[in-house]
């Protein structure tokens, strides 16, 4: 429990009725002593229930093997795998459609959004009308709609459509893959370098303008290192040059890679539903410019494309980020959606542990953990982003 | 934005159980009915033939009838029911935290069910198997299912039972794994799956409901499993256990002795002992269960017995048209034997 501690004297406040402070500090103790009073008395009170019902309780589940299979993992498993595994399997499935989605989503985002200040009259209104659609449409419908869309109007596994090594049918969008060898790995390690290599080269070319005005080239010096560093790690790897191809068996294409309509409805629905809010973000953010800027930018000769890059767009970031942060923890939440449309993400694994083991609070607690690391974590990565955008006094 | 799959309404019936004060040891939950002059009956959302409700709210099929006779031995009015209709997630949850008085919905009975969720099962109202769907002219049996993909409800046993099925005959299958079972049956009949796959008799419901041409559709028949379904009730209140138990053993005796709704009078007459003594006309043997010696006759009266509820909701009269088979009675080759009422 809670010890409530004297608070270092200090000779001008004194925990007393009178001052303001003394009673926000009354206040607050008073408020958290509650707080946890209450959860205390939730908790053991369920634990009691529980017990007193025969409901067995403990996160010991866990190191039972889950022995149901799911149609799309990330990491290998067997019937012996734990229930961790199958939990990890729902939280990389779950990573996997967040990640790609928010990227997805920021960049057809902004470019909706830098389309709402085209001169081009079509453009601009087909950018409006766009957000006013999909944001007001709620996304659960959407993302039902999407999945009825893709296993409805694209044809049977027998009649898939074809171009070259690649299918496309309701079982998914198929293509080859590399065979994963020491060659790939070296190759993504060699890329990882490079994106290291081309940020040190970046603030050095920067460095370099500000001293002496001349600019360097640092997009293609960047994509040459990215991948040539790739390159090399693959050449060292042995070249390999292996390649699964996606073959028709009797019911559906097999080898290869591919992404089921579940995963393609789900990040469709998501990607479009809050790219509508990006690019709102993004709009709000570039108006929230001042014409003066333009302006200043313009009288110093620079030409429209740079004075967006150079001086509207890292104002209008200061601006964008806060509520582009939420923007990437609701798709992050709404994935949780999945479930309705049959894509193995960490909720609906959850359901299905639930339902074997009967553990419903523990596979609860779970999950609101795992969503709750997230958001936080995306909350640090974004607030650290946005400390470094803000405004620099000199 | 809340989790939505994780329903509401679990998460009430969740909070219900936090919240609801530390009870005493032994609920009387007849007491509790009685005192509420209504029975409050977990159903299926929506099973054709096992609870299913009509466009004027009405329930009826197998497991919503047993609702209705066990109403009729308690309350003495088979109306005094309150439907509440739970999907996989919600059933065990509800009738932990006391929402409902007994779980009618066709759920299969297991070790790990009955003996860690704080519930008892009652009996066994149907005995089931877990079945394929398919298109038809493809495959003639399951095990020809290698590579395809299977449309499942999730929060079932049919879950393991398809990963069991598939390991133990070496084929793989991909399972697509719904939370409703309406969107399992809408992306198996889309042609997203080559197969759905559940208890026979759900696929007959589906089959016989929402397919646009039934017969374009086979139920295959190879059995994955044993899915014995049957109501539950929670633990801790052993008098109510066996009153669920014995209406239950009770309608599927009436069956065996020839007794009907239709001639349940008259067979309080009856010079058979046995018949004398379900019916309370010689002995009384609801003292026992603390019911009046009428429950069995009212229950009999309010839905037939076990034969009849069984033609009446998914025998082969109805779309489903399922044969009586292991059903039947014990002396007519079948698995429904009630040890004996005396």
């Amino acid at each position: 429990m809670i010890e409530a501690r004297p608070l270092p004297k200090k000779k001008t406040r004194s925990i007393s009725w009178n001052s303001r402070e003394g009673r926000s500090v009354i206040y607050q103790i008073v408020a958290i002593a509650s707080v946890a009073g209450f959860i205390w008395l939730l908790v053991t009170n369920t634990l009691g229930n529980m017990r007193r019902r025969g409901i067995q309780s403990g996160y010991d589940f866990m190191f039972q093997p889950f022995g149901f299979d799911v149609s799309e993992t990330l990491i290998p498993y067997d019937v012996m795998s734990t229930y961790w595994t199958a939990f990890a399997i729902g939280l990389t499935n779950t990573l996997k459609v967040a990640i790609i989605g928010i990227v997805l989503a920021t960049l057809i985002g902004t470019m909706l959004g830098i389309g709402r200040f085209s001169t081009n009259f079509l453009v601009r209104k087909v950018c409006y009308v766009y957000v006013e659609i999909f944001r007001n449409i709620p996304v659960y419908l959407q993302l039902l709609i999407w999945y009825i869309v893709f296993t409805e109007t694209l044809p049977s596994m027998d009649e898939a459509w074809e171009v070259g090594p690649t299918f496309l049918s309701k079982g998914g969008f198929f293509f080859p893959w590399p065979n994963w060898e020491l060659g790939q790995s070296l190759a993504l390690l060699g890329m990882l370098l490079g994106v290291v290599g081309s940020y040190v080269y970046a603030r050095s070319a920067r460095r370099h303008f500000d001293l002496t005005g001349h600019s360097r080239p640092v997009l293609p010096v960047a994509f040459g290192i990215i991948v040539g560093l790739g390159v090399v790690g693959w050449l060292i790897g042995g070249a390999p040059m292996a390649w699964t191809l996606p073959e028709k068996g009797v019911f559906m294409v097999e080898g290869g890679a591919n992404f089921s309509p579940e995963f393609l409805a789900l990040l469709v629905g998501l990607v479009l539903y809050t790219a509508s809010f990006i690019a709102e973000i993004v709009r709000s953010g570039i108006a929230s410019v001042s014409q003066g800027q333009h302006e200043a930018a313009a009288s110093l000769g620079l030409t429209k494309s740079l004075s967006m890059r150079l001086v509207a767009l890292p104002q209008a970031l200061r601006v964008i980020i806060p509520p582009l942060t939420s923007q990437y923890l609701n798709l992050t939440k709404n994935s949780s959606l999945a479930v309705a449309i049959g894509y193995p993400d960490l909720v609906s694994i959850a359901n299905t542990s639930l339902n074997q083991t009967g553990r419903a609070i523990e596979a609860l607690s779970i999950v609101m953990a795992v969503y709750l690391t997230l958001s936080l974590i995306t909350a640090l990565l974004m607030n650290w982003f946005n400390a470094s955008a803000a405004i620099q006094e000199r | 934005m809340k989790l939505k799959s994780l329903n509401l309404s679990l998460a009430l019936a969740a909070v219900t159980i936090l919240a609801s004060a530390p009870a005493h040891a032994a609920s009387k939950t007849v007491d509790a009915i009685k005192a509420r002059g209504q029975l409050v009956c977990g159903v299926n959302t929506g099973l054709a033939g096992f609870s299913q409700a009509d466009s004027s709210g009405n329930w009826s099929g197998l497991d919503v009838d047993y609702c209705k006779a066990v109403a009729a031995a308690v309350l003495s009015d088979a109306s005094k029911v309150k439907y509440v209709p739970l999907n996989a997630q919600q059933r065990f949850t509800a009738l932990q935290s006391g929402e409902v008085d007994i779980l009618s919905r066709n759920t299969t009975g297991t070790l790990s069910r009955d003996a860690s969720l704080g519930l008892h099962f009652v009996g066994t109202s149907f005995y089931d198997g877990q079945g394929f769907m398919v298109a038809k002219g493809k495959i003639k049996s399951a095990k020809q299912l290698n590579g395809a993909a299977v449309c499942v409800q999730s929060g079932t046993t049919t879950e393991k039972n398809l990963t069991d099925f598939a390991r133990a005959n070496n084929i793989k299958i991909k399972p697509v794994v719904f939370e409703k079972v309406e969107a399992a049956t809408g992306a198996y009949f889309s042609g997203r799956c080559q197969a759905y796959t559940t208890d026979a008799s759900g696929l007959a419901s589906t089959r016989s409901k929402e397919a646009k041409v039934p017969e374009d559709h086979v139920i295959l028949s190879d059995l994955i499993s044993k899915e014995p379904l049957g109501p539950m009730v929670r633990r801790g209140d052993d008098e109510w256990l066996a009153i669920t138990k014995w209406v239950l053993n009770g309608l599927i005796e009436a069956e065996e002795y020839g007794i009907k709704q239709s001639n349940v009078e008259e067979m309080k007459k009856s010079s058979d002992p046995q018949v004398g003594r379900m019916l309370g006309s010689t002995e009384d043997l609801g003292k026992h269960l603390g019911l009046d010696k009428e429950w069995l006759a009212r229950a009999i009266a309010a839905t037939g017995n076990y034969g009849e509820i069984f033609e009446r909701n998914v025998g082969p009269k109805t779309p489903l048209n399922l044969p009586r088979g292991k059903n039947n009675l014990w002396n007519n080759g079948g698995l429904m034997y009630a040890p004996p009422l005396r």
